[in-house]
């Protein structure tokens, strides 16, 4: 039955398809199938499709529930925004890279098994890697070199901890899970990896300002919201995280202030946004969970527009630092209104998206009288109005005027922006439809007098805060620098642990002549050569130990894992392995 | 290409400050006419969201400034 068709099969089919077609029907090809994809959803009823047993298990490609099929639907939507925003890009490996990624978050959001979820899951870490590497520059390939290692990481956590679940007996399928064993903490650690939960979180920053204009609007949307989805499904309620998602919305928008570039900002911003959501995962309620899914499905699209208007200024003028833009309205007045409706949605003023799902989780916080809580979140959204609702806007396109004369961007760009900027203002407006396929009937009204006023007091008086600091000059000035953040300890940390490891192992003779021979680079390169064998052992070895794999047979396992790594082949999964090497090829001939 | 000089004359930036300025205070009135619900106690005190909209935002600037002075680097500085 083709209305039960996975879109994850439709979207890999496509990928592979994607370099043999030429230029003029790839175009069409890359919106419609999205389109075909989110028509097939609309007509499949709820259920469970392309289920087959393999050796004793249940393997569930499709399993259609009122959580999953929210999910599933912004996925899409924003693919196709996404892609028509990409659509005059000519290089065929962002595209295929793309297709594989959103099908590895649809595959994520639609599987019903631990088995499918994970392979999915590489395909996205993969994938999503190339449109790093896709920018093509020395900063972007460190920065992809540096996302594909903790990924591979995350992968490793979750892979460990689904192993350890299925040994004990645990289900194959996915479902609620309570933190209290090894299992289901290391579950929980690998979804906070891609949740980009701190101190895991510093990947994030550090890679999608690398990735290319197109790219990091596709970035934006599906690791972090397919692992809020995966949170959803199995630790709601997990108390814990209340708390690391309130403190989550609290220490990027310190960052955000301070950080020049763009894309940066906004990338704080995310895991701000981010953190409200675990936050309503955390306390669990119908309203919380409402609210967190509704945020989620709010904020893609909101986020992604104002990542498109960040690429779009990027594309136009090669530029993306608050120091080297300013007074770009005046040749950029469509981008800049689409950016300050992403501005106006992300701060959540009244009749923008960000206040009808915001609104519900930092409710259900009063609601349960989370009193801390609560005032952390307020704290926030304060935090939200400042970077992302004053400052992007503010310096990119107001400000100081850099002399820059660029044009808005081509139609398909521009479009893309205004769809999604016609979704963040009609959800905002009429949030029923939204409400409607939330995964628990919603009885919340969003628009109160107390709640207008009080939401517009919050927000215009943090705004006439900054017009007072701007003027009297104490607003932190834009400069070029970069800020110290948790990625120190393995961009640094990393090279100095290394080194003194080095160092006590073969004596300072040795040492000190390897390091005059060498020098820091040959520490480094060791180091990146090295390191995820060393880090896949130390996750795999107890494992291993667990499952009573001792003696000889460990200290083959573990040559077969050094052995893999010195080749290249990485343990992700077969199919993941297929599309980095289609991705590399495509890489390699473009 | 035509170019937006609208921001270019001060008087059209007062203008839009006024306009924010006169909002503020529609805000304040406004304040004393609507029905509260608040889950808790101090929600339902008169202008308290204007109150602590302003005071987080000065003091997250205040904090912001403190940080930048213990993590700021370099552009280079992982080169």
């Amino acid at each position: 039955m083709i209305s039960g068709l996975p879109p994850a099969l439709l979207f890999l089919a496509g990928a592979a398809l994607v370099p043999l077609l030429p230029q003029r029907y790839k175009q069409a090809f890359m919106l419609a199938l999205p389109l075909f994809a989110l028509y097939l959803l609309y007509n499949t009823p709820l259920g469970t499709y392309w289920s087959f047993s393999f050796l004793d298990y249940q393997i569930v490609l499709m399993k259609l529930d009122r959580l999953s099929r929210v999910f599933a639907y912004i996925f899409l939507i924003i693919s196709v925004i996404g892609f028509l925003f990409a659509l005059k890009v000519e290089d065929d490996l962002q595209h295929s890279a793309a297709l594989i990624y959103a099908g590895g978050a649809l595959g994520v959001t639609l599987c019903g098994d631990w088995f499918s979820l994970y392979v999915y899951w590489e395909f996205m870490a993969v994938a999503s890697t190339f449109l790093i590497l896709a920018r093509r520059t020395p900063a972007a390939r460190a920065a992809a070199l540096r996302y594909i290692l903790v990924h591979l990481f995350g992968g490793l956590l979750l892979f460990a901890g689904i192993m350890l679940l299925l040994a004990g007996g645990g289900p194959i399928a996915i479902g609620a899970l309570k933190l209290d064993s090894a299992a289901s903490w290391l579950i929980f650690l690998g979804i906070a990896l891609n949740a980009a939960i701190p101190p895991l979180h510093p990947w994030l920053k550090d890679a999608y300002p690398e990735a290319t204009p197109t790219g990091a609007v596709f970035l934006s949307a599906f690791t972090t919201k397919s692992a809020v989805y995966l949170m959803c499904r199995t630790f709601a309620g997990a108390e814990v995280l209340i708390w690391v998602g309130a403190i989550m919305t609290i220490f990027p928008i310190f960052y955000a202030v301070l950080e020049n570039d763009i894309r940066r900002v906004l990338s704080y911003s995310l895991m701000n946004q981010v953190g409200y959501m675990m936050c309503g995962i955390g306390i669990g309620t119908t309203l919380a969970i409402n609210g967190t899914v509704s945020h989620a499905f709010c904020h893609i699209l909101y986020k992604a527009l104002l990542f498109m208007a960040a690429g779009s200024v990027l594309t136009m003028t090669g530029r993306s630092r608050c120091t080297d833009l300013g007074g770009l309205y005046k040749t950029m007045p469509l981008t800049a209104v689409f950016c300050m409706v992403g501005s106006a949605s992300i701060s959540a003023f009244p009749l923008f998206s960000g206040f009808v799902s915001k609104s519900m989780i930092v409710s259900a916080a009063g609601l349960q009288h989370l009193t801390t809580i609560w005032f952390m979140l307020q704290f926030a959204s304060v935090g939200v109005i400042d970077h992302a609702g004053i400052k992007v806007p503010y310096f990119t396109f107001f400000g100081h005027d850099s002399g820059i004369r660029a044009s808005d961007p081509p139609w398909n760009m521009t479009w893309a922006m205004g769809i999604a900027a016609f979704f963040c203002l009609g959800i905002g407006v009429f949030p029923q439809p939204l409400y409607d396929i939330l995964p628990f009937a919603v009885d919340y009204a969003p628009y109160t007098g107390a709640h207008v006023v009080g939401q517009l007091q919050l927000l215009l008086f943090g705004a006439l805060a900054f017009v007072l600091l701007i003027y009297s000059g104490y607003y932190p000035a834009e400069i070029r620098a970069i800020n110290l953040d948790f990625d120190w300890f393995y961009r640094k940390g990393g090279r100095a642990f290394y080194r003194l490891v080095d160092w006590s192992l073969n004596g300072i003779n040795a040492a000190s002549d390897r390091w005059l021979v060498n020098g820091a680079t040959g520490a480094v390169n060791r180091f990146a050569r090295q390191a995820p064998a060393v880090v896949s052992k130390l996750v795999l070895v107890p494992v291993w130990w667990l499952f009573k794999v001792r003696g000889w047979p460990l200290e083959q396992r573990k040559r077969a894992l050094e052995r893999g790594f010195a080749r290249g082949a990485l343990p992700v999964g077969v199919g993941a392995l297929a599309a980095a090497v289609m991705l590399i090829v495509l890489y390699l001939l473009a | 290409m035509r170019e937006l000089k609208i921001f270019d004359k001060a008087v059209n930036v007062k203008r839009l400050l006024m306009c924010l300025y006169i909002f503020l205070a529609v805000l304040l009135v406004a304040d004393f006419f609507i029905h509260k619900h608040g889950h808790f106690p101090w929600e339902n005190a008169p202008e308290f969201y204007a109150v602590y909209g302003f005071l987080c935002y000065l003091v997250l600037i205040v904090l912001a400034k403190a940080l930048r002075r213990i993590i700021k680097r370099r552009e280079d500085y992982y080169d």
